[in-house]
């Protein structure tokens, strides 16, 4: 396998990332109410330590993780739990979910317990992830994956390669480039963590070669904490070169397997976002309140990247930006690519909310009208996952389940480069993204079916030896009884 | 303030079948231009019956299947069809000839299938094949090139329409005198009378490389094809694989018997071997779709085109070719599914 064969698929497509770039980050303005949905990260939802009418401090915790994979949560200000309720939530598009609601005093009182671990050396490994755990970290790159969960996941013997994501290839998205550029030593800071609490060997950070400002600072602070365990690896800008799998494959030259994890082969991927939040609870004590979002496009007088506090209205947001202007016409958190298009900014900013896209009609441009697939091919050439789109298409009209599977529709990760190159203007991935859970049902459906089979015959084959035993010793009984029995 | 919402992706390069047709034509005209100076101007007229019949029928089709008319119009598939199937009839072919293979192609090879994107077979290859085999004399009937020692027939605009749509040529003028069998016909005749090859290339139809006049129409038609793949219209594998699949037949038979097998260069620039490997073999809704698929599909169509060529009843063999390969799409399609990302090998 080589690298070669690796890079294919993917586009190189405009980045749009000049206009939120130029200026340093920002802290956003605080607002009176905070909204934090209990359900923000994967997993199940977090559950309450508080009730309407509670004190909080800031960065109390609010809500511990249920059992499984799941996350704290903290209150981002001091001030007064006023609710407890289904409020509507960006990473639910907009349906309302159970939140914890806080009126915001303005005096930003801390939580005495917050203490900063001054050596995370000094704990063990084990520790180190637990605590992790209780900072209410969660991977910033957008899945928002319980960060303890995952390192737990991922310890093997000798330790996995730490690989720190900084490849941010989605359109419009800067967030994780102004960060590079203006804390690359908190990045540092977290992948040193990370390593101790991985037991890992070394730590690749990755990061495109066309952010030259946040590669020069990187590289500082790397040269500066003169660890040798940690290198920068530059990687081409070609979306969705950020993929875990992908990046995965173009850093390791290895793929992960397709029923498994990167922890397979030894490999655990983070954002560099959260190794900087990981820097900030271990040093500062500070646990995920707060992260920077990224507000851009043509729908927004002046765009830029926000040190937001989770729970702040989009609609503050926008105002720190100077408000929407004339052309603005569709709201979409995440990237042109994979992002979430939402109808109203009525709606809190959580620990997934990397960017937040105020588009004009000239950002985005509706598309075609739908032409019948002629099987150009294009999509198949831009497919980071190596899938003949055009097939997978045939196959869904009418749905063929078997076919499908052959095709490898499960594998396909919706990064939408497929869409993006079809002249007949098909929107293929939300038509797989439709599919993907219907195929899943009835591959389950099917793997019931034959283990209900595989039952269905083994109880026969049983009941048939018994069967053939009795009459054996039936046989035995009518026997004379002068013939010798065994 | 409410905004409305869509599914990602929410930008797309704003590509559409109409721009790929519509360069597939542009690539194609230096073809024509070339075929005019060799061979007239009833190429054009050809064409133009052959659009009208084809936007026709088109129109017909999409009415009868209750399909909105402006964007199947308008994606240019239609004329494309007609152009190709154009360039494959004799110039003075009488107007009956276009206009049903047109439409034959159109009504039956693509609507009857389901339209644009659905039909199994190359539309203008079944028109042709059709034509071909009810009405052989008249596709065989091909011009003498131009700049031939022969009486050159050199028709007005005016007598080529007469003629193309009376059935009738100028009464100055015979049959006989304005016709010619095409190169790759001639040395079929010529080696099944016994001659060997350098007599039976000796006739003034064929020239340096090829067929007189053919070899510089493929010239144009190379240079088209290049263009539609510098434009990522079409990739490389299907014409590479086709014309790698007759250069290696025609030189293997070549080493074999020099007397009797025409070499590799003259089997690329007669016929349609540049056109099928560009232009006829590449479209990609009857073609094979992985790249190992399409590796596969070419190659046989040039190995078929040769074997047709070489031993079977018409001279040239690539329509037959395409449409026997387009035949087995199916079964290429389910055995070249490439290796999917986190599988094994």
């Amino acid at each position: 396998m080589t690298a070669r064969e690796l890079l294919a698929g993917g586009l190189r497509i405009e980045a749009h990332k000049q206009r939120s770039t130029k200026a340093p980050i920002r802290a956003a303005s605080l607002t009176e109410r905070y909204v934090i949905p209990l359900d923000q990260h994967s997993g199940l939802p977090a559950v309450p330590l508080v009730k309407p009418s509670d004190r909080v401090r800031m960065w109390q915790p609010i809500a511990q993780p249920a059992p499984g994979i799941s996350a704290w949560l903290h209150s981002p200000v001091s001030g007064e739990v006023i609710a407890i309720e289904p409020r509507p939530a960006p990473h639910r598009l907009g349906a309302p979910t159970l939140s914890i609601v806080i009126a915001n005093d303005g005096r930003d009182r801390r939580f005495e317990n917050a203490a900063a671990i001054v050596s995370f050396e000094q704990i063990s490994p084990n520790e180190a992830c637990e605590h992790i755990a209780r900072g209410g970290i969660v991977g910033l790159g957008g899945a928002a994956f319980p960060t303890a969960n995952k390192l737990e996941s991922s310890l093997c013997e000798n330790g996995p390669q730490l690989l720190l994501n900084g490849a941010e290839c989605e359109p419009y998205i800067s967030c994780d480039e102004v960060l590079m550029r203006e804390r690359a030593e908190d990045i540092v800071f977290g992948a040193r963590a990370l390593l101790h609490a991985l037991c890992s060997p070394n730590c690749t950070i990755a990061i495109e070669d066309d952010v030259p400002e946040a590669q020069a600072a990187l590289r500082q602070a790397v040269d500066k904490a003169a660890d040798p365990r940690i290198r920068i690896k530059v990687v081409p800008a070609i979306y969705p070169a950020g993929g875990e799998r992908q990046l995965i494959a173009t850093v390791f030259d290895a793929e992960v397997p397709h029923d498994g994890l990167p922890a397979d082969i030894g490999v655990v991927c983070q954002n560099v976002g959260t190794a900087a939040a990981i820097a900030r609870w271990i040093r500062d004590g500070q646990p995920l309140v707060s992260r920077i979002v990224t507000v851009t496009g043509d729908g927004v007088s002046e765009a830029g990247n926000w040190e937001t506090r989770i729970g702040t209205p989009f609609s503050s947001l926008i105002a720190d930006c100077g408000g929407y202007t004339e052309r603005m016409s569709r709201l979409i958190m995440g990237g042109s690519m994979m992002g979430t298009s939402l109808a109203h900014d009525d709606l809190p900013v959580v620990k997934a909310t990397n960017c937040i896209i105020a588009a004009s009609a000239l950002d985005l441009q509706p598309r075609g009208l739908e032409m019948p697939c002629i099987r150009c091919g294009n999509c198949s050439q831009v497919c980071p996952a190596f899938l003949l789109p055009q097939q997978l298409h045939w196959y869904l009209q009418p749905f063929d389940s078997d076919q499908l599977a052959r095709h490898g529709l499960l594998d396909c990760i919706e990064c939408g480069c497929c869409d993006y190159v079809c002249p007949s203007q098909i929107p293929l991935a939300e038509r797989f993204r439709e599919a993907k859970p219907l195929l899943a049902r009835e591959l389950d459906a099917h793997l019931s079916a034959d283990a209900a089979r595989a039952r269905f015959v083994a109880r026969n084959e049983r009941l048939a030896r018994l069967e053939a035993e009795h009459r054996a010793k039936l046989a035995q009984k009518r026997r004379p009884k002068n013939e010798p029995t065994s | 303030m409410t905004f409305p919402t869509a599914p990602a992706p929410h930008a797309v390069a704003h590509d559409s079948v109409g721009r790929v047709m519509r360069i597939v034509i542009y690539a194609l005209l230096p073809t024509v231009a070339l075929h005019v100076m060799f061979f007239g101007a009833g190429l054009l007229v050809q064409i133009v019956l052959g659009a009208a019949t084809a936007l026709i029928s088109e129109a017909l089709a999409l009415r009868l299947r209750h399909k909105p008319f402006e964007p199947f119009l308008k994606d240019g598939s239609a004329i494309v069809t007609a152009i190709l199937l154009a360039l494959c009839l004799p110039p003075l072919a009488p107007w009956w000839l276009v206009v049903s293979g047109t439409a034959f192609a159109i009504l039956l090879a693509k609507h009857l299938y389901g339209g644009l994107g659905a039909n199994p077979f190359n539309p203008a290859m079944v028109g042709y094949a059709v034509l071909l085999v009810s009405f052989p004399v008249q596709l065989l009937q091909w011009l003498p090139p131009a700049g031939m020692d022969i009486e050159q027939a050199k028709l007005s605009m005016g007598e080529t329409i007469q003629t193309i749509l009376t059935g009738s040529l100028p009464s100055r003028l015979t049959w006989d005198a304005v016709t010619s069998p095409t190169p790759l016909d001639a040395l079929r005749t010529n080696l099944k009378m016994g001659m060997t090859m350098a007599e039976a290339q000796a006739a003034p139809i064929f020239g340096a490389l090829g067929g007189r006049g053919w070899e510089w129409i493929n010239l144009a038609t190379l240079a088209g094809g290049l263009a539609l793949l510098q434009l990522r219209i079409i990739r490389w594998h299907i014409p590479v694989a086709m014309l790698g699949a007759i250069v290696v037949c025609a030189s293997l038979m070549y080493m074999i018997d020099p007397g009797t097998y025409a070499g590799p260069i003259f089997h690329l620039t007669s016929g349609a071997s540049l056109l099928g490997a560009f232009f006829i073999a590449t479209d990609p809704i009857s073609a094979a779709t992985s790249d190992r698929g399409r590796l596969i599909y070419g190659a046989g169509i040039g190995v078929l085109t040769y074997v047709i060529r070489t031993w079977g009843g018409y001279p040239d063999g690539v329509a037959f070719a395409v449409l026997l390969m387009n035949l087995s799409v199916p079964l290429i399609d389910r055995y070249t599914i490439p290796r999917i990302y986190g599988h094994a090998r």
